[in-house]
């Protein structure tokens, strides 16, 4: 920022007004605010075809031949459409093969989603519907927690499953998965049960429901929608996570997509990259169809903090 | 943890004081197995000699503090260091100004455009960071890259067979337009959504009073917007300063490891790729310690947020 603080700069849409008539000024200035309009709108198609490009291209390229794409004109539509790569990555006789790895992410992801759901629920009932001794602790912890670097903990980490016979393990994976996912899940649960106010349960113990029947019977109906979004939050994460699993699960075998696109990228020598496009495609589908499903709760989510500050 | 009830006894209070500890106890487990076993072990490691053969069984030897010595004597480090934060810092100024300038747009936009725009950014935003790295990588190909092609087709350029992720400059470059393309839509969104709460009637008086567009944002906007931008800047910090996928995966692409390794690529290297265990931990245990200095304003923001 200047130190030249509120020097009024002449509004370009209003300064002509001084000048001329005030028919002709305003004609003028409709004249400039639909210019920039259209100005606007270009630089709006812009920043759309740089955002999707990257996506469009990787989709175009994995539709394509291997030997057009190695051509010394790119095509940019798939005008030889083929399906032979997306054949190639799931059926090929690769030393990756794509489908254990498939199954592998999809355990791990959906016990991660599962046991991270409840254990989160569990606990932000704990810290919205009680008042305890350490409450605040407990939610400092967990704030802090989300903070620590898992880049700084992956040897420690790999060292406490090795101790524990986890490593190359579902379970392992899984497990280090929900420490991970746990803090924000706890977050944002916390965030949905506090929007139920409690004067329902309270309603309906009046009428004769115990405590936990008002809790199953009135307040667990309206959490729905942030179960699902905290799900689905975590579905992402355990799905794109990457360097755990690349340092817990080592074995081919028990590679997960991440792992194994990279891998992939290494296995094929001459880099087939139809078929590394056929793989991205894959694995990122399922992350941007329920990324879309989500998307307005995870912003506001993380901004919490500062959008009432 | 202490659960006697507190003094002031509503119904609510002094029922549940038996009641939270067991809703605590799965997350309790997980956490402190999982996150807080490994940081003791990742302290204790720090402070030992530990390399391959202590892996294999030979017990380790307390060193006191000649891992950090080792590290922070180690001028390696300290480019590593420098060149995390110097990447860092160009990600989030890059990121925050693009981030913004498109929020603004968007507020001038009409229904269609905006959509456009949101769709654009939401799979930007949707793509897995490995994924969006290997695109990125392809079309970055020295030989076959559709931007090498693009680029040639201007007059008197010829980049076909250019690499671009040899030269660590440029490797940087090409990590930063990932990162950033990756990052834009989460700022874009999150300052659009502050926009849309600032009163227009504030705005159109000082339109009135004659603010331009730059002194409009300077003076209303960005006062009322502060807090968010602060913590979008902090959380925009953190993950650039800790990015390991996105590097890692380009240097598996084609760039050189000693010359682009951040910090917490330096750390995997240092400990699982030379074995160097006790120097990783110390490292460790530094980044540790710059990212908790770095997020206290972050927690401290929504430790007030939950107390109201």
């Amino acid at each position: 920022m200047s130190a030249v603080i509120a020097r009024p700069v002449p509004a370009p849409a209003i300064a002509p007004a001084k000048g001329a008539g005030p028919r002709r000024a305003m004609s003028t200035a409709r004249l400039k605010r639909r210019l920039w309009g259209i100005v606007f709108s270009a630089i709006a198609v812009v920043v759309f075809l740089v955002s999707v490009f990257p996506v469009y291209w990787m989709i175009n390229t994995s539709l394509l031949p291997n030997n057009l794409i190695r051509g010394p004109e790119p095509h940019f539509w798939p005008d030889e459409l083929t399906f032979r790569n997306y054949e190639l990555v799931l059926f090929g006789d690769t030393r990756a093969p794509f489908l254990p790895a498939l199954g592998n992410s999809l355990a791990v992801t959906l016990l991660t989603v599962m046991v991270a759901l409840l254990f989160a629920f569990l606990a932000a009932l704990a810290v919205t519907r009680f008042r305890f001794r350490g409450r605040k602790a407990f939610i400092l912890t967990i704030l802090v927690i989300q903070m620590i670097p898992g880049e700084a903990m992956i040897v420690s980490t790999f060292r406490v499953l090795d101790s524990w016979q986890l490593l190359n393990t579902i379970a392992g994976l899984t497990l280090v998965y929900v420490a991970t996912v746990l803090p924000f899940t706890i977050w944002t649960l916390r965030g949905f049960v506090n929007g139920v106010p409690i004067e329902l349960e309270e309603a309906a113990m009046i009428d004769g429901c115990t405590r936990t029947q008002a809790f199953w019977k009135v307040t667990f109906p309206l959490l729905a929608p942030g179960l699902v979004a905290t799900g689905v939050f975590a579905f992402i994460q355990a799905w794109n996570e990457f360097l755990l699993a690349l340092v817990v699960m080592s074995r081919p075998e028990m590679m997960t997509l991440p792992v194994w696109l990279r891998t992939f990228q290494q296995a094929t020598q001459t880099t087939n990259w139809a078929a590394i496009m056929a793989g991205s495609t894959l694995m990122a589908i399922p992350v941007i169809i329920f990324f879309l499903i989500v998307q307005g709760r995870m912003t506001s989510g993380l901004v919490a903090g500062a959008v009432k500050g | 943890m202490a659960l006697a009830s507190t003094a002031v006894g509503t119904r609510r209070r002094r029922r549940g004081a038996l009641a939270p500890a067991m809703l605590l106890v799965p997350t309790g487990v997980v956490l402190l197995a999982i996150i807080g076993w490994p940081l003791i072990q990742l302290i204790i490691i720090s402070f030992q000699e530990y390399g391959r053969a202590q892996v294999f069984g030979r017990p380790p030897e307390w060193v006191g503090l000649q891992n950090y010595i080792d590290v922070l004597g180690d001028p390696f480090f300290w480019d590593v260091l420098g060149r995390s934060v110097l990447f860092a810092a160009a990600n989030v100024v890059l990121t925050m100004v693009i981030g913004t300038l498109v929020a603004l747009l968007m507020m001038r936009l009409h229904r269609f455009f905006r959509l456009l725009v949101s769709v654009g950014l939401l799979l930007a935003w949707a793509m897995p960071a490995l994924t969006a790295v290997v695109v990125w990588g392809w079309m970055f190909d020295t030989q076959y890259g559709v931007i090498n092609y693009v680029l040639s087709l201007l007059p008197g350029v010829d980049l076909i067979g250019h690499s671009w992720l040899i030269e660590p400059l440029s490797f940087f470059a090409v990590a930063t337009i990932i990162i950033t393309w990756q990052s834009v839509p989460f700022v874009a969104f999150t300052v659009y959504a502050g926009l849309t709460q600032v009163p227009d009637e504030v705005l159109e008086a000082a339109q009135l009073d004659g603010a331009g567009a730059v002194s409009r944002f300077r003076l209303i906007v960005f006062p009322y917007l502060k807090s968010i931008f602060l913590v979008v800047t902090i959380l925009q910090v953190i993950w650039d300063l800790r990015v390991f996928t996105q590097i890692y995966a380009l240097q598996g692409i084609g760039g050189i490891r000693e010359q682009t390794s951040t910090i917490g690529v330096y750390i995997f290297q240092t400990s699982l790729g030379t074995g160097d265990f006790g120097a990783g931990g110390a490292i460790a245990v530094i980044l540790v310690i710059v990212m908790m200095t770095i997020s206290l304003y972050y927690v401290k923001k929504s430790i007030q947020e939950e107390t109201l």
